[in-house]
């Protein structure tokens, strides 16, 4: 687990708070999470992981609070936002790989488009990624060809070919079917493993002990626990974290 | 019975019929896309222009407007259109009315073509780092487009009969070339209606399966 540095955390949030009307989803949330590190955020539906997920590279604006990523508070909307997202890599719940594009072309993209790559290195880039994930041979296909757990880890590949800083999942595995979850844990372990910075909502307990340095345990909008997983496992101080894990552990 | 045919250009009408559908049909096309950004851009400035532009055209007859561009732009307001005599600049003009007109109907088809791309693909673009026009162009569009070629072709088949209009401000189109025949072979009043009928049936129906053809082919496998 890294200490930490001097340098500012990859994450941080300040007396963040968010409503959806009068629903307050967020309530004076204050995180970080520190570069290399792996952090988990658990909780019950509803709870506002996801929103605050979505709220670190502004797909979700907050309304009120500050969150910095790499040591610069998020911009307003416009080319400095752009210039943000592209440093932070989002895996989404239900992929989102654009349909009308081929696997290969998901992935080179945003590098043509955004760093500006030439298309020989783009494709290059995105060779290696998909052969990493374990899909090299699905590359000239389209999205709704593929399994979705193999749409999953082209998503992963198609973040990491940005070459982002910190990689954001919202709740990767919830969409997929029970015997396509490994496959895409797998890739993010070992993700993980190399030194990425993660942020990762799920409900995948295993994963959640395995890789994560940390777990942030959300209910009701509120960051109710933050420990290491085996203390939030095996000792957690709250009630409601108690309660969470009875419903879950106990089958 | 066709003997009087050969007194009369059809095959010429017809043609300034086909182009000034297709030059209207690519004007509107561009002009009906930009609508459609706009409408859904973040300005709300671009928003509100163009939703009173489309509002003011859709809700106005096209004979109108037709009418408006020769009288009032032209006549009134001197506008003109780079052509060198008063026919090509009535024909000019007609295009540009068209265009004005059509291009509503083709931006709210784009609309709800828009509408039928799941929030996640620009979701996902914007996260990538994408700008707005390139989330528009490169991911939105592209996948609203195919899925109203269909509508579209509606459209495009309206447009072709609405051409038609253009005869009031003295375009020789296909529907000025009846009306002088109907007068002047007023024995034959059916076959000339029967024969423009099948002009513009010829016309319509290979669009609408061609671009039907077009719309199964194009359509995004989800």
């Amino acid at each position: 687990m890294s200490t930490a540095t001097s340098a500012p955390p990859m994450i941080k949030a300040s007396g963040v708070n968010k409503f959806f009307g009068d629903l307050h989803v967020l309530k004076e949330i204050d995180f970080e999470v520190p570069a290399g590190q792996v952090v988990v955020v658990l909780g019950p539906s509803g709870s506002g992981k996801s929103t605050l997920c979505r709220a670190i590279n502004r797909l979700e604006p907050i309304n009120s609070g500050e969150i910095q990523v790499d040591g610069k508070p998020l911009p307003a909307e416009g080319k400095a936002l752009a210039a943000l997202r592209a440093d932070v890599g989002m895996v989404f719940q239900q992929f989102n790989l654009f349909a009308h594009k081929t696997i290969l072309d998901n992935v080179t993209l945003a590098p043509q488009k955004v760093r500006k790559v030439s298309a020989g290195d783009a494709r290059k880039t995105a060779m290696e990624l998909l052969e990493r994930v374990g899909i090299a041979n699905q590359a000239q296909k389209y999205p709704a060809q593929l399994s979705g757990g193999q749409q999953q880890r082209a998503a992963i590949a198609r973040a990491l070919a940005m070459r982002p800083k910190v990689m954001l999942f919202d709740e990767p595995t919830s969409a997929l079917d029970p015997e396509m979850v490994q496959e895409v844990l797998d890739t993010m372990t070992s993700l993980a493993d190399e030194g990425m910075t993660m942020l990762v909502v799920t409900h995948e307990m295993g994963f959640a002990r395995r890789a994560a340095h940390r777990v942030v345990f959300m209910s009701d909008g509120e960051i109710v626990e933050d420990s290491t997983p085996d203390d939030f496992f095996t000792a957690p101080k709250s009630e409601r974290a108690k309660d969470f894990l009875g419903k879950i552990l106990t089958h | 019975m066709f003997d009087f045919l050969s007194e009369y250009d059809v095959l010429g009408a017809f043609w300034v019929t086909v182009q000034l559908t297709f030059f209207s049909a690519i004007g509107s096309l561009i002009w009906g896309t930009i609508l459609a950004g706009m409408r859904v851009s973040p300005v709300p400035l671009m928003r509100g222009f163009a939703a009173s532009y489309i509002n003011l055209m859709r809700n106005t007859p096209l004979t109108l407007i037709i009418l408006a561009c020769s009288l009032g732009l032209n006549q009134t307001l001197g506008m003109t259109l780079a052509g060198q005599n008063f026919e090509q600049q009535n024909y000019r003009l007609a295009i540009l009315g068209f265009v004005a007109y059509t291009a509503t109907f083709v931006c709210e088809s784009i609309r709800s073509g828009i509408n039928t791309v799941p929030v996640g693909q620009a979701e996902a673009a914007r996260a990538l780092g994408l700008g707005f026009t390139q989330v528009l162009g490169i991911v939105v569009l592209p996948q609203a487009f195919r899925s109203v070629v269909g509508p579209l072709a509606s459209v495009l088949i309206a447009l072709t009969k609405n051409t038609t209009i253009a005869s009031t401000i003295g375009v020789a189109e296909a529907s000025l070339l009846m009306s002088e025949m109907i007068e002047n072979e007023s024995d034959k009043i059916f076959l000339v209606f029967a024969i423009f009928a099948l002009g513009f049936v010829i016309l319509t129906l290979p669009t609408g399966l061609l671009l039907g053809w077009v719309a199964k082919k194009a359509a995004v496998k989800r």
